[in-house]
């Protein structure tokens, strides 16, 4: 049986805020625009984030966009591109109140305007005192600009593939992206959708590491779509481990919670964050926190009985405090921890959390790829932005609460090319059976029957591989047999068999899919992580303790043909301002 | 400790049945943990879920009669063996996969957005705290269908009555000082059915995960609506 085309103008792969908020700006400039999404759009995982979106408001202290710039070019461990940092925390403002006017029910102050809370990393004057930068609906910021953004897009008549799993890219002969593959999971039927452009925006992968704060969902579906399409990635060694996932669980206990004032103890109650960062102390950057808690576990300070984590205090801040700004900590301590943070400490380790790295793109959120002409050529009819993009603004640290306003401004600014792209191409180009065909075979790979191992047993094999061989502290010898071990993982793959061949809402077939895609992002991930011979942000190798910028202030690229790695200049000229230069780091 | 889950894949089989499978408990295992122990023991196993801490409403199902998230039900609070099934009331797609198209079209038919008619202002609308506060208890809602699909009179009506996880947005608006949409959004209750069908028998406020109040919400709207009929 033929298989069934559908034909808009813009493809939207993904239904987090980067998705819907490229899907509002375009529906309501009246364009077909089709959102794919594996699960129903308030279900993405947007939805998780807690503290905020940082804008440079000045609501509650003194404030500008260009302190805002400096934090996070200082963040990025100046390895995020100055040009893309500008145009992020200028739009910043007038995207904020932009979501503010679409509905989003933010935390208020007493002369009625947007709650505004500390953050890691924030500074006023340029490294000078704490700022106040995070915009905030109490420690739910995400669920409310996730159901607001899709609300909207009721209201603007997006049209929804809901539960549908994007297979693959389709590129034409000349390598014009003109649509991709997708599956409907509930009827198990392929559908092929025609675009004059697609976005990728289908969020991060924490899943290739056992101990997450990523949903189920977080495969990295598109970020290996851009791989096996020929496009490498970005910079896939700076993971974020963030400081407070709830220990042995995973569970994200926001930046907010430090940013109201709490604090880490070690095992002997010290608050050890001041030996590390003696002015900015527990409000540190994410990379400077995590590295000091698994310093103070490894050298014997940690808390409980087997002293493999720290604590996060909150009793002193008052049950009024802690229940009204933190609600969400509150339920998340007393379902899964059965305590109450208005009185008992949090057991917190640095869990996987966030990819600073991704899909290369410009700061118009169009896809570029090494070609004939230098190493950013736009990949035509493509674009990527959130999490699985890399424009780059985060470098090697991504600072907290700049993830939501990474999404929301990229997503905007694709929508805004995008329309520019369409009315200069305004007609679908010819798509051929052969164009789909590679998208069908990655399909028809999972249909081989037989016995073989299972998805879910290779699945734990690379998610404990991923953490014991990729971790906060990184070196030479561990990282080569990871790499090793991922290979043989690879070669496994092939014999992995499903039991379940049925259509109807066939959940592990998905999973086999993500399975593949788990795999392409972690080697990604692993083989940047060992060609990097320094310590920036993110990635601090124990065997290369300091910043190299002489040679490695520059971006990775990860291909998948033959794994190979190219480098490419850092973007250290901004829009219209001076550029940082690179310093010494210190909080 | 033994689980007992509801199995129905419309390719093979002729009609629903149960089937029980042996997990190992863990101290603090959530039922969506012990799920995934089944679906490690059999793929053929299905049933939504997510980001494990009941903030994005996948895994809403009936668990012991009553409807919860998975993810936030700890299995030691559950009686054994414990009976697993879909959302009651609603089309059975495979085993716990139930089809909530009716559930999210009485959301899309409450407008579910702010309407704003003024001019937008260059900064944001200002909003006291006392007026935000009146959002809280509303806005929370994760559309996770526990409600609605314990409602008796969504049961009977899904095609006309709103049901509760709509209405409770409905006067999420309502109450959103910043709206400007009031007699639009009441216009559109009107009748017989939307809104009225609602009998306070609560069985939505006791299954909410979220802790949130879809009667009281409901008897907000009729009281306004009372107000200016007058």
């Amino acid at each position: 049986m033929p298989i069934p085309h559908r034909r808009f103008d813009a493809l939207i792969l993904g239904a987090g805020g980067a998705g819907l908020n490229a899907a509002l700006r375009l529906a309501s400039a009246d364009l077909r625009v089709a959102v794919v999404s594996k699960v129903f759009p308030t279900r993405s995982h947007t939805v998780a984030a807690q503290g905020g979106v940082n804008a440079a408001l000045a609501n509650v202290l003194p404030d500008n966009w260009h302190w805002h710039m400096f934090d996070t070019v200082k963040g990025s461990d100046y390895l995020g591109d100055q040009d893309a940092i500008e145009y992020m925390c200028r739009e910043a403002i007038p995207t904020v109140y932009e979501l503010e006017h679409a509905g989003v029910p933010f935390s208020r102050l007493d002369n009625g305007k947007i709650y505004q809370r500390a953050f890691g990393g924030q500074s006023q004057d340029f490294g000078g005192d704490q700022a106040a930068r995070t915009c905030a609906a109490a420690d739910r910021t995400g669920h409310a600009i996730l159901h607001t953004l899709y609300q909207q897009n009721v209201r603007a008549r997006s049209h929804f593939f809901d539960e549908y799993f994007g297979i693959d890219l389709i590129r034409d002969d000349e390598g014009v992206v003109i649509g991709a593959l997708v599956l409907d999971i509930e009827s198990g039927e392929p559908l092929v959708i025609e675009s004059k452009a697609t976005l990728i925006a289908t969020g991060g992968y924490g899943q290739v590491f056992r101990t997450t704060t990523n949903a189920f969902i977080n495969t990295g579906d598109g970020m290996a779509m851009a791989l096996r399409a020929g496009v490498p990635l970005q910079d896939m060694e700076f993971y974020q481990f963030h400081p407070t996932g709830v220990a042995g669980k995973g569970m994200l206990i926001t930046e907010g919670a430090r940013g109201e004032g709490g604090f880490l103890v070690n095992g002997d109650g010290e608050r050890f964050m001041e030996r590390y960062a003696p002015r900015a102390l527990d409000l540190a950057s994410r990379d400077v926190v995590a590295r000091s808690m698994v310093t103070e576990i490894r050298e014997g300070r940690g808390a409980g009985p087997n002293k493999d984590h720290v604590l996060l205090k909150l009793d002193h801040l008052g049950a009024e405090v802690v229940h009204q700004r933190l609600p969400g900590i509150t339920d998340i301590c007393r379902v899964f921890l059965g305590i109450d943070p208005a009185k008992d400490a949090i057991p917190v380790f640095p869990t996987a959390h966030y990819a600073m790295g991704g899909i290369p793109t410009d700061p118009h959120a169009r896809v570029v790829a090494p070609a004939r002409h230098g190493p950013e050529e736009v990949v035509p009819g493509l674009y990527a932005a959130g999490e699985c993009a890399c424009v780059s603004v985060h470098g090697a640290n991504r600072l907290g609460g700049n993830s939501l306003l990474d999404i929301l401004v990229f997503g905007r600014a694709a929508g805004t090319d995008i329309l520019r792209f369409v009315a200069e191409n305004p007609n679908h180009r010819t798509m051929r059976d052969e164009h789909i065909e590679p998208a069908l075979a990655r399909m028809q790979r999972w249909e081989r029957k037989g016995e073989g191992e299972s998805v879910h047993a290779a699945k734990a094999d690379l998610r404990k591989l991923m953490e014991d061989h990729c971790g906060v502290f990184r070196e030479r010898e561990t990282m080569a047999e990871g790499v090793d071990k991922l290979k043989a993982l690879r070669d496994r793959i092939d014999g992995v068999r499903l039991q379940d061949h049925s259509k109807t809402f066939n959940t592990a077939r998905i999973e086999a899919l993500e399975l593949d895609n788990l795999m392409d992002v972690g080697m990604a991930t692993l083989m940047s992580a060992l060609h990097r011979e320094e310590s920036r942000g993110a990635h601090s190798r124990v065997d290369f303790p300091q910043r190299d910028d002489e040679q490695w202030m520059k971006h990775s690229l990860y291909s998948r043909e033959d794994d190979r790695m190219d480098f490419k200049p850092v973007r250290t000229k901004p829009l219209t301002v001076e550029s940082f230069p690179p310093k010494a780091r210190v909080y | 400790m033994k689980i007992s889950v509801y199995r129905y894949h419309p390719d093979t089989d002729d009609k629903p049945r149960m089937q029980t499978f042996e997990v190992e408990e863990r101290p603090g295992m959530m039922l969506r943990e012990a799920l995934l122990e089944i679906k490690a023991q059999d793929e053929t196993f299905a049933f939504r879920h997510s980001c494990g801490e009941g903030v994005c409403g996948s895994d809403g199902m009936n668990v012991n009669g009553k409807n919860c998230l998975a993810c936030v039900t700890p299995v030691a609070d559950l009686k054994q063996p414990i009976q697993v099934r879909p959302f009651p009331g609603r089309p059975v797609i495979r085993d716990l996969v139930v089809d909530m198209t009716q559930f999210y079209e009485q959301y899309r038919n409450v407008q579910p957005y702010l309407v704003r008619k003024d001019p937008l202002p260059e900064q944001e609308i200002p909003q006291s705290p006392a007026d935000r506060d009146k959002l809280d208890g509303l806005y929370e809602c994760i559309l996770c269908g526990c409600c609605s699909t314990a409602c008796p009179s969504f049961w009977w009506n899904p095609e006309k009555f709103h049901g509760p996880a709509a209405l409770l947005q409905a006067w999420r608006f309502l109450a959103d000082s910043r709206d400007q949409a009031t007699d639009e959004r009441l216009d559109a209750l009107e009748g017989p059915y939307k809104l009225f069908r609602c009998h306070t028998i609560m069985n939505c406020v006791e299954v909410c995960p979220k802790g949130l109040n879809p009667t009281k919400a409901i008897g907000h709207i009729k009281e306004l609506m009372l107000q200016k009929s007058i």
